[in-house]
């Protein structure tokens, strides 16, 4: 059955594809909305950059459920305006949806941030992008615990998997290597986008004397605001919140999509196909790949701090200070990476974290 | 009134709000500097234009049908029900877990398993917070509201917990269902058979309504509690009835969208089909034939809505707007009701 759908779907979409002759249309799906100072526009705005490809039309919905909407989404850039390559940016929208659609046309490039692809099971015209970022995070959280009188940092968070646990370990291991009296207290909210829970919890955490606040939801906006009004510092993370707060932004931990999308671009427009190989099935990057970046400065942040922040980056970047390097304990007493052990950021263990580090208050499950 | 007013009412009085409606959100769409002409035939072409369109339609319009009974059966027995989101969820849970125990056995019997436990679970949900209202005067709208909540915080702990895929790494999921335990599509489309069940369910509720016994009890008691208890109608039960039947349809609406869509449980459960299917319910009056109707007609507005974004720039919200502008619409055109005059029609006569 699945076979005549499949044959009907590329049938239609045949005619349509056949116009080589027009711009290279390019689909974006997004969860959320474009504007939520978070993840979706991070996403949107990496979208933007593809704005200096002339040849490149870049489309997009935002707000796109992760239910059949997004297949449907999907479809509809394919069919209705030709594109050739689809980007699904929610983690959500990879199974089924994209996996189904992607099925469905083998003539269409799908770009998935961050699914689980299994070569066994999975379409080829499927690849997989996404940034680690904890370097990142190691650095934002030094410019924390060399801001921080209290010794004491909030982190509202939005569940315990393993990609969040990564952000509370190397923010922590961060803010520890400059001030190893720091500790962090980890509060989870239960979801990612649950603004009135992330303000009660970055308040709760201001009134029992955390002056450093950041966090990992959909977007920390609520968390970054919060610090502000109650007059402590704040880290952002995955788009540049600065505006939010004029006075305690510290920094933060964001990403840069554009890198993967305009590179993406390149490489279709040179006639390049993840169905073949030519282009990688996992694009990933780091810091160092500028798939990610520091938010810029606060005020508050001394010239001392900066350059202290600046010789780190350089470290990370010339590969000489590697932020997972043991020994490293997890916050129950456990040897979790043992002295003259050192896991690469990209190590597939990292992705299966289910401990917080030693200095965390909060427990990973639950 | 006469007969030939009230049926010419009952068309033109929706289609009017209807009407008043698209020329608000057309008003609208111009103060953001769009030609409202372009976004209705965009609308047009991508909710209705084609069988493409109509694919994409039907697949949104699937979850509403269900949906929007869970609010218009207790609605005729004269409560309001406003926790279908929670029906849903609840359903869809039910589902999952009689899934995976009977995954041994035939696909048919797995299947069955899963939509008799999300109904049960479903229905169960609605009834509880119906049964509150009617016995200890809880009001259903507030207890239905909050137990959306209790199933959401319900899925989490079932779906992050005991249910939990080990695999499912970055996105907290239950076990899966195997391929062939799944609800299958209609030939050369992408419309699941979980269709079928929304209009079967509307047909049923239909013909419960209007040609059973039962059927007319739960309108008397919904048109007037006190003459039901009068002529001696067991008003408490009918209501809770009405309300299990409900609960049942948006709970099979979560097992659909577990046995068909996602093929386990995960939190795309809570993904609002609960909250537009009670814009269905009210923009249908209530009336399961017309549900199927108006279903139809928001599951186009939702298909168009990636087209207003792509093809028109305009917000991810506007889709939302259209839809709060058209609810609205139609809750104040049921107040024209008996107030119009038509030609032709007789005046209104005090008759015996």
């Amino acid at each position: 059955m699945s076979l005549t759908r499949r044959d009907l779907l590329t049938g239609m979409a045949a005619p349509m594809l056949g116009r080589a002759t027009g711009p290279l249309v390019i689909g974006f799906i997004y969860n959320g909305p474009k504007n939520d100072l978070g993840y979706n526009q991070s996403h949107a705005e990496g979208k933007s950059t593809l704005r200096n490809l002339p040849w490149v039309k870049a489309i997009d919905e935002a707000s796109v459920p992760e239910t059949v909407a997004a297949e449907e989404s999907m479809r509809d850039m394919i069919f209705q305006d030709g594109a050739s390559v689809v980007f699904a940016t929610s983690f959500g929208h990879f199974d089924p949806f994209t996996i189904d659609v992607a099925r469905e046309n083998p003539s269409v490039q799908f770009f998935h941030c961050g699914g689980l692809y299994d070569e066994a099971k999975h379409p080829k015209n499927i690849g997989i992008y996404f940034g680690f970022i904890d370097e990142v995070e190691y650095l934002s959280g030094m410019l924390a615990g060399m801001a921080t009188r209290t010794g004491r940092i909030g982190f509202v968070a939005a569940k315990p998997i393993p990609q969040v646990l990564r952000n509370i370990n190397s923010f922590t291991l961060g803010a520890r290597s400059v001030n190893p009296r720091v500790t962090t207290k980890v509060v989870f909210t239960g979801d990612w986008v649950l603004p009135v829970r992330e303000a009660e919890a970055s308040s709760s955490l201001v009134d029992q004397g955390f002056d450093v606040l950041t966090g990992h939801t959909g977007s920390p906006r609520v968390i970054v605001q919060t610090a502000e009004r109650r007059g402590v510092f704040a880290c952002g993370y995955q788009f540049d919140q600065s505006s939010l707060a004029p006075r305690g932004f510290l920094t933060g931990a964001q990403w840069a999509f554009g890198t993967v999308y305009q590179r993406v671009a390149q490489m279709v427009r040179a006639g390049m196909s993840v169905s073949n190989g030519t282009i990688p099935r996992r694009l990933t990057g780091t810091l160092k790949d500028e798939f990610c970046k520091l938010s810029p400065f606060g005020p508050s942040v001394t010239p001392q701090a900066r350059q202290r922040v600046a010789s780190a980056k350089a470290a990370i970047l010339g590969g000489s200070l590697e932020i997972y390097r043991g020994p490293i304990r997890d916050n129950e007493g456990k040897m979790r990476i043992p002295a003259g052990k050192a896991l690469q950021i990209v190590d597939v263990e990292l992705d299966k974290m289910d401990w917080l580090v030693e200095g965390v208050d909060g427990r990973a499950r639950g | 009134m006469d007969g030939a007013t009230r049926q010419w009412e009952t068309v033109v009085v929706p289609l009017g709000a209807f009407a008043a409606g698209m020329l608000v959100f057309g008003a609208f769409c111009a103060t953001m500097g769009v030609n409202p002409l372009a976004v209705y035939a965009s609308i047009w072409k991508a909710g209705f234009g084609s069988w493409y369109s109509w694919q994409n339609t039907l697949v949104r319009a699937s979850p509403l049908l269900l949906c929007g009974l869970c609010t218009s059966l207790p609605a005729r027995a004269g409560v309001i029900v406003i926790g279908n989101e929670g029906a849903v969820v609840v359903g869809g849970l039910g589902a999952i877990a009689a899934g995976l125990a009977t995954l041994s056995f035939p696909p048919w019997i797995c299947l069955t398993a899963m939509g008799l436990a999300s109904m049960v679970c479903g229905g169960l949900w609605i009834a509880v917070s119906v049964a509150l209202q009617h016995y200890r005067g809880v009001s259903a709208v507030i207890s239905g509201l909050l137990l959306n909540y209790l199933a959401i915080a319900l899925m989490n702990q079932l779906i992050e917990g005991p249910l939990r895929d080990p695999s499912s790494l970055n996105n907290p999921a239950s076990y899966p269902l195997t391929a062939d335990h799944r609800l299958a599509y209609f030939d050369g489309t992408h419309v699941h058979h979980g269709l079928l069940f929304g209009v079967a369910a509307c047909l049923a509720a239909w013909f419960l309504l209007e040609r059973t016994t039962f059927g007319f009890s739960m309108k008397i008691s919904g048109g007037n509690v006190r003459a039901a208890r009068l002529v001696g109608l067991p008003v408490g039960r009918i209501v809770v009835t009405a309300a299990f039947l409900g609960g049942a349809c948006a709970g099979l609406a979560g097992m659909v969208e577990v046995a068909a869509v996602h093929g386990r449980a995960n939190e795309s459960l809570n993904a609002g089909y609960g909250y537009v299917g009670i814009l269905v319910a009210f923009l249908s009056r209530q009336s399961p034939l017309a549900i199927v109707a108006v279903s139809l007609l928001v599951g186009g507005l939702l298909a168009s809505g990636g087209m207003l974004q792509r093809a028109h720039d305009l917000p991810d919200a506007a889709i939302t707007v259209l839809q709060g502008i058209l609810f609205l619409f139609i809750l104040l055109s049921d107040t024209l009701y008996g107030r119009l005059r038509f030609p032709g029609a007789k005046q209104d006569a005090i008759t015996s």
